[in-house]
């Protein structure tokens, strides 16, 4: 049944080597357009509710849905999550983010945490 | 149904269930959270390929179903589901219509479930950052896609004679 489709591997070395080509076309993409980011933005529910600038060392502890937290840390240029409430903890594993194209999503509290260059201010609250 | 489908669904999700509690033992060891191989499609493409497609679909569904109450919560059998249904279509499409081989179908289908979570993920969270785990997923799905489709080439080879 299976083997009699078996006539030549050309079509999938091509689409193989297509969608290999179009993961490096993404990377290439996002490397050219991240920027190193100057703030940090946490998001709940898909809403801004808070930014800091990635210069000042902070510790801010993130109200998540469903009354989860996570601790965010601010230091060296560079933003992470020190401590989460959620069972799995994923988010304390994504790493130190300071460019446009990281961030840490926390899926059970629904937090995300992003980095945005200068220029770009769509958020409607800053706390300083 | 038949008798010998029921046996052949009953042995195949039991053995899609305990391909994902195997899974779910395994720490997560990479950049991205969640990220598994995906043993489970091996039976899904084994079903597509030695049984038919609707056995494919129903044993996908109930498989994710019957995890997600076992191990899961609702927001993880979205997720699954999400992942599960849109790999299972793409490749029962690749399969139907195009000659393309089961290690490439089994990648186009690696590929399609990690972006139905990754569109999930941005609906359910209302953001767009997400870049950079679109390329490493895509890269792993690709990766995983040849593990399950090597694996389940020759499961099929062997047990369809």
């Amino acid at each position: 049944m299976f083997m009699e489709k078996k006539k030549s591997h050309k079509l999938d070395v091509i689409i193989i080597a297509g969608m290999v080509a179009i993961g490096f076309l993404i990377l290439a993409v996002v490397l050219l357009t991240q920027k190193e980011g100057e703030t940090v933005i946490v998001e709940v529910a898909g809403a801004p509710v808070a930014s800091f600038p990635l210069t000042e060392e902070r510790t801010y502890i993130i109200e998540g849905k469903n009354g989860g937290t996570n601790t965010l840390m601010i230091k060296d240029g560079c933003a992470w999550i020190g401590d989460a409430s959620c069972p799995d903890g994923l988010c304390k594993h994504m790493g130190k983010i300071h460019d446009s194209s990281h961030s840490i999503i926390c899926l059970p509290n629904e937090v995300v945490v992003r980095i945005s260059g200068g220029e770009d201010a769509d958020i409607d609250a800053t706390i300083h | 149904m038949k008798t010998s489908n029921v046996a052949k669904y009953g042995l195949l999700i039991a053995l899609a269930m305990v391909l994902s509690y195997v899974e779910s033992l395994v720490p997560v060891f990479f950049a991205v959270p969640g990220m598994k191989l995906g043993l489970t499609n091996v039976v899904v493409l084994f079903a597509l390929y030695a049984i038919d497609e609707k056995s494919a679909i129903v044993i996908n569904i109930i498989r994710i179903l019957l995890v997600g109450f076992m191990f899961g919560n609702g927001m993880s059998i979205l997720y699954s589901l999400a992942g599960g249904l849109l790999s299972g279509i793409v490749m029962i499409l690749l399969k139907r219509f195009t000659p393309l081989q089961i290690v490439t179908v089994s990648i186009a289908g690696g590929i399609a479930h990690n972006l139905g979570q990754i569109l999930v993920a941005m609906l359910l969270l209302q953001t767009k950052a997400i870049a950079w785990y679109l390329i490493v997923l895509w890269f792993t799905g690709i990766g995983a896609g040849i593990v399950v489709g090597v694996i389940s080439g020759e499961i099929v080879k062997r047990l369809s004679k």
